[in-house]
């Protein structure tokens, strides 16, 4: 699978990543390279085989719904580019 | 006194030969000496690191000190760290100071241990040559023009430079285990699970894992049991025993069955690299281990699914750095989308993008079956080969890389080149085992890994697998010239 400028903007938006547009082609280039090598998946006869998502076969571990964490907000948000009153400020969404 | 190991440390703070205090002003003469040259450390905490060493020399006093009191070492810069600029190697979080600590820093902080700083890295751990950082290149302390390996590049160096006495690392496809090798320090990857992922920031999470980066196996048993366990605050913590890996560490090898795997052997594999593995292969025998040749016949499809299924978590996990809540925040976005879109895309560097954008192509719809379902599949093919071998053999073993390390700027042109650098290590994380690599002998100055591959929760055999050779040659005693 080739991919284009086109498909690589398209990728872009969807990840929310804003590109150069002078690098758009270098990255077509590159993520094409990658997928080529992916594509060798292909080869692999893979019928009747499971999908293998987790090493150990684990199922996921579930815990009592309780509350086991401490009030940390202050602490959180201390680290966060804008706060005001609690809360994160972001650009208007909704006029 | 940083020519010693930790074991050797730990006896000579006990005997009173030197307090923590003494031994961390020491290495932090090293680093700031040295350090310039080689670019280890992002951050080096050297007022906490005196302060933790006077609290070690407390207890050391009081006869309350374990194994690692007072022994410095550095943290790579992947673990939360309170209080502390823990960056990831990105731009992204260059101005993150964390509010709360990884649990493999608090469970290291209650073992006494006094830490440095944070050790350089590639951008979020994905690379092989610590060239994505965005703190610059780290140079291999055996050759200024050559790479550490990555991702954990400052780790290694700063073990091999000696300017810590031990470091921790993690490894997705090779983190640990590749720029140890490059480097010429033990490394080791357990079992995916044995080691708390919590406060470790996330890369691509049905592989990462935790683990220590010292000069021996011996040391390297320490730092295990000191970062091993159960964590509830990891959902995918395994709820194992952890053994005494100490213990274990001088069982006789006499009748250990050890598998070759032909696919490590083949065509692209260095040729005194090759010898350097078959020399440490003869001491394996003379210890009275059977060498058995084994095929892992899926191998060649472990570095295609790994780039399928690393991306495509790692655009999932990604996904949190969003300018709102920490991190980078781009100048004056215009609107809720053009936050997101600028900060990321200003913040992240271009290997990180460039695996969030295969990612996003693997996960996107009309696409999922033929990447990541079919890579799922491929992923457990790859599982299988490993589980048949394991009924055959008690210890696979092999080169770590396909060549000692490579120039600076030599791979960087090429994404796919550098990725081949970890087709020997990948498919460990890709099956969840446990990996070691250890120093034999060199090439033309530069070290060479050995690899060693155990079965699910084989750390303590993989230790004392190493520790034998170890006992046996002197090549992981090797320091860089100038640097001792």
């Amino acid at each position: 699978m080739s991919l284009d400028r086109s498909d690589v903007e398209k990728i872009a938006h969807l990840a929310r990543l804003a590109l150069d547009e002078n690098q758009v082609e270098g990255y077509a280039a590159e993520l094409s390279n990658i997928l080529a090598l992916v594509e060798q998946l292909e080869a692999a006869d893979t019928d009747n085989i499971e999908p293998m998502a987790h090493p150990l076969h684990m199922a996921q571990r579930l815990r009592e719904d309780q509350v086991t964490e401490p009030d940390r907000r202050n602490q959180n948000q201390a680290v966060a580019p804008l706060v005001e009153n609690g809360l994160y400020l972001v650009p208007k969404v909704i006029e | 006194m940083h020519k010693k190991t930790i074991v050797e440390l730990a006896a000579g703070l006990k005997a009173g030969e030197f307090s923590s205090v003494e031994l961390t002003g020491h290495f932090l003469e090293r680093i700031e000496r040295l350090d310039g040259n080689i670019n280890a450390f992002i951050t080096t905490t050297a007022e906490q690191a005196l302060a933790e060493a006077a609290v070690a020399d407390e207890k050391l006093k009081a006869g309350d000190a374990g194994p690692l009191t007072g022994i410095p070492i550095v943290q790579k810069d992947i673990f939360c760290t309170q209080g502390v600029k823990t960056s990831c190697g990105s731009r992204m979080l260059d101005n993150f100071i964390s509010p709360y600590d990884a649990t493999v820093v608090t469970k290291l902080k209650q073992a006494g241990v006094v830490s440095l700083g944070k050790a350089n890295m590639d951008e979020f751990a994905m690379g092989s040559s610590n060239e994505t950082s965005f703190y610059g290149n780290v140079h291999n302390p055996w050759d200024n023009e050559r790479v550490p390996g990555g991702s954990s590049g400052g780790s290694a160096a700063a073990v091999a430079a000696r300017m810590a006495a031990a470091a921790t690392g993690t490894d997705t496809g090779g983190s640990i285990r590749q720029p140890a090798a490059l480097c010429g320090i033990t490394g080791l990857k357990p079992t995916y699970g044995r080691i708390s992922r919590f406060g470790m920031i996330a890369f691509a999470s049905s592989l990462d894992q935790a683990g220590p980066m010292t000069a021996t196996a011996e040391d390297a048993a320490l730092m295990l049991q000191a970062m091993a366990g159960f964590d509830p605050r990891d959902s995918t913590s395994a709820d194992h025993p952890v053994p005494d890996y100490s213990a274990s560490l001088n069982d006789s090898l006499a009748g250990l069955k050890i598998g070759l795997p032909k696919e490590y052997f083949g065509e692209g594999l260095d040729g005194d690299v090759r010898t350097s593995i078959e020399a440490a292969l003869a001491v394996y025998k003379g210890l009275g281990a059977e060498v058995v040749e084994i095929s892992l016949p899926n191998s060649a499809m472990a570095v295609p699914t790994y780039y399928v299924v690393a991306p495509a978590e790692c655009s999932s996990n990604l996904s949190r750095f969003d300018g709102a809540r920490f991190g980078y925040r781009c100048d004056n976005p215009k609107d809720l989308e053009d936050l997101y879109k600028r900060s990321r895309g200003e913040a992240f560097g271009a290997e990180v993008k460039r695996r969030i954008m295969i990612g996003t192509y693997a996960l996107s719809a009309g696409y999922y079956d033929a990447y990541y379902l079919k890579a799922q599949k491929t992923r457990h093919l790859i599982s299988d080969d490993f589980k048949q071998a394991f009924e055959q053999v008690d210890v696979i073993m092999g080169p770590a890389t396909p060549a000692p390390a490579f120039k600076l700027g030599e791979k960087t042109d090429d994404p796919v080149t550098m990725y081949l650098n970890d087709i020997y290590t990948i498919a460990a994380n890709l099956a969840g085992l446990p990996g070691l690599s250890m120093p034999v002998q060199p090439v033309n100055g530069l070290p060479v890994g050995l690899q060693l591959i155990g079965n699910y929760f084989a750390e303590a055999k993989l230790l004392n697998v190493a520790h034998k050779f170890q006992q046996e040659t002197g090549w992981h005693r090797l320091i860089p010239e100038g640097l001792d």
